[in-house]
């Protein structure tokens, strides 16, 4: 490339990135693997699903990870579910009714388990996105080059063993031709869930999640659409009572 | 009842004789021209977030533990548990970055009608003061929820000091009192943040509003109403152009208030991490010495002056270029009174070249805002494919640190040597709304 040709690329390329820059991009958050993200599609206010998901966590995730800001009592009150559905159904620690859900792997034994001790959950989905959550659950594979013979296009060498697999199957690995790079991930044994049963399932834990990384979003959601029409009225009446005393304004 | 008022007003003015003038002088006889425009809103907002601000940390403050052990799960806490916690602290947080949307705005005001101009030097002078304090507050604010992004954006701005020649190394140990951000920062931090930086804050503002009261406001046509015919409706000798602040612009401001707040709820109940740029993502996580996040940036509003920094590249074996480069950036801003030296204030009647000059710079500074919060660094892979992404970083943000710096050269060479072509300025006010 001449001087002169390396100059006009990059006054195209600035004036591109100029106008696309303010034209507003938006943010992406992809996954450390570079993958595509798919769209979690939580929604908060699917009780349902919030419940569905609560019930994934207690039975699949709890064993290792702790949510060690939510109480069992908030997610009784927040889920519409009574202390006695909460406490047998979801408390399997023993925990009180108003203590916070700590797991009871012992951390020493899990750094030598696993290499790193199972993170707290409970931002999760805020530290890393309710989208990456829902990645990181479909996409793991059998790599037995890995510690615990699991491995994750969305978290490269994750740590994590998969206990999901008996609900969505075993996924492997397909390759690019000459290349360790995924191209794909294939269903090469079936779970006791189909594909789309599976999907809503990480769906849910997804949701629950969501939910636990920030409960009060459901209050943000409720009292927010009544503040926006005081304010709205405020600002009419203010526009008012302007208009009235610029009257004389001439 | 009445009557019970009057007498505690006869009261009070008989002890302290100097009240109601004060009052009058400014409030209902402060002469504000009576074409203050759009712009004119982001002054008396900024006092509403600085009160917001204020309000809402008080609040924070009593159920947050300033402890790196503790911080950040009392701020969960405050988010969980506290009645209304999350409200207050999403109040605080959005209040925040509001704060630099209005006083970036406030500012483009005063660039745009060359309020920064004589007689109001000392105006300018003062509000870049604030603006300063402000980003030592906001700063130091972010630091106290200690994820991991309070962490490592202190660790890095406050190295910024280590590239001064000599004293570096130890100047930063003497900020942090250890040798990484650790406990004692964070309780120095908090000291400063929650009472010796406002304090400094509050009386700057008043000084800033004094100040502005002593020469009167400018306004969008740059006319000095003090200048100009006497006697409106109010007082014989006062400026005809002029309206008594209260209650005319007292009951405008109240519309910008409603729809500033409008937005501010907006953003508080349904997008409270504006999508990681007001509360961004990493700053979930606890800080973490051993874990560095991908991309340590600081928050958007520091991020112009993050990307000059980072433009500029080591020279002589001294990394201390850029840091003086982000502090010129702003310090240029201190002296624009005596860099712009033309003669028109407003905007509406002044040359072309100034026009430009100024349309560039603020797409200098926002295109600077992108580099510096690292969004040329994603998106240019993604819109070029296999290029090397730092080599066209780097020129692009460095081409558009020289327009920044450029603008103020251009600006005294433009006004110096008389290069401008202005239009006549009216003698009195045009337009008003």
């Amino acid at each position: 490339m001449t001087k002169r040709q390396l100059l006009m690329k990059h006054i195209l390329l600035s004036m591109t990135l100029a106008l696309g820059l303010l034209m507003g991009s938006t943010q992406v958050l992809a996954s450390e693997g570079g993958a595509e993200l798919p769209s979690a599609g939580v929604n908060l206010r699917d009780q349902a699903s919030l419940q569905r998901g609560a019930r994934l966590f207690f039975n699949y995730c709890v064993g290792c990870h702790s949510l060690q800001y939510q109480r069992y009592s908030r997610i009784a009150e927040d889920l519409g579910l009574t202390e006695k559905e909460v406490m047998e159904n979801l408390n399997f620690t023993g925990a009180k009714f108003g203590e916070p859900v700590i797991s009871h792997m012992p951390e020493d034994q899990a750094k030598q388990w696993f290499g790193k001790a199972p993170p707290d959950l409970s931002l999760e989905v805020r530290a890393k996105t309710a989208d990456w959550v829902y990645g990181y659950l479909n996409s793991f594979y059998v790599d037995p080059s890995r510690p615990v013979g699991w491995n994750n296009t969305v978290f490269p060498n994750a740590s994590m063993p998969f206990p999901l697999w008996e609900l969505q199957g075993v996924q492997t690995a397909v390759k690019k031709p000459g290349s360790e790079e995924v191209e794909k991930l294939e269903l090469s044994q079936p779970g006791r869930m189909t594909p789309e049963q599976y999907k809503q399932a990480s769906r849910d834990l997804t949701n629950f999640l969501a939910y636990v990384a920030e409960p009060a979003a459901l209050q943000r959601h409720a009292y927010g659409i009544w503040v926006i029409l005081f304010l709205a009225l405020f600002t009419l009446l203010a526009y008012a009572l302007k208009k009235e005393y610029w009257k004389d304004v001439h | 009842m009445a009557n019970v008022f009057t007498r505690m007003g006869d009261w009070v003015n008989e002890r302290a004789p100097n009240m109601m003038p004060a009052y009058r002088k400014h409030m209902t006889e402060y002469y504000a021209p009576k074409n203050f425009n759009l712009w004119y809103y982001f002054g008396s907002l900024a006092l509403l977030v600085l009160v917001n601000q204020i309000v809402t940390g008080i609040f924070l403050t009593m159920n947050y533990k300033t402890s790196a052990a503790e911080a950040f799960a009392s701020v969960e806490y405050i988010m969980r548990d506290v009645e209304w916690g999350w409200l207050i602290r999403y109040m605080h947080s959005t209040g925040a970055s509001l704060f630099f949307v209005v006083v970036f705005l406030h500012m483009f005001r005063g660039l745009m009608y060359g309020s920064y101009k004589k007689p109001r030097e000392l105006v300018w002078l003062l509000g870049m003061l604030i603006f300063l304090v402000l980003m030592a507050e906001a700063f130091m604010g972010y630091v106290l929820p200690w994820g991991n992004m309070s962490f490592w954006g202190a660790k890095v701005i406050i190295s910024l000091f280590g590239t001064i020649p000599v004293i570096g190394g130890t100047l930063v140990e003497w900020i942090m009192g250890d040798y990484l951000p650790a406990d004692a920062t964070l309780n120095r931090f908090f000291a400063l943040h929650v009472i010796a930086l406002p304090l400094v804050l509050l009386l700057l503002v008043v000084l800033h509003i004094a100040a502005l009261h002593e020469v009167g406001s400018n306004n969008p046509d740059g006319v000095e109403i003090k200048k100009g015919p006497k006697g409106n409706r109010w007082d014989a000798l006062k400026p005809a152009d002029g309206i008594p602040f209260h209650p005319y612009y007292t009951v405008k401001d109240l519309v910008g208030v409603g729809f500033f707040l409008l937005i501010a709820a907006f953003i508080i109940f349904f997008a409270p991490t504006m999508g990681g740029w007001f509360l961004e993502h990493d700053n979930f996580i606890p800080a973490n010495n051993l874990a560095t996040p991908a991309h340590i940036k600081p928050v958007w509003y520091f991020t112009p002056f993050y990307a000059i920094l980072r433009m500029i590249p080591s020279f002589l074996g001294q990394a201390f270029w850029g840091v003086l480069a982000m502090f010129g950036a702003i310090a240029l801003l201190f002296a624009l009174p005596w860099i712009d030296v033309g003669k028109v204030k407003s905007i509406r009647y002044r040359g072309t070249g100034y026009k430009v000059g100024l349309g560039l710079f603020v797409l200098s500074f926002i295109l600077l805002g992108a580099v510096g919060a690292g969004v040329t660094a994603e998106v240019i892979p993604e819109w070029f494919g296999d290029v090397d992404v730092t080599f066209w970083e780097n020129l692009f943000g460095r081409f558009w640190t020289l327009v920044y710096f450029g603008y103020f050269v251009f600006l005294w060479l433009y006004t110096r040597l008389g290069w401008e072509t202005t239009k006549p300025v009216p003698e009195r006010v045009t337009t008003h709304d």
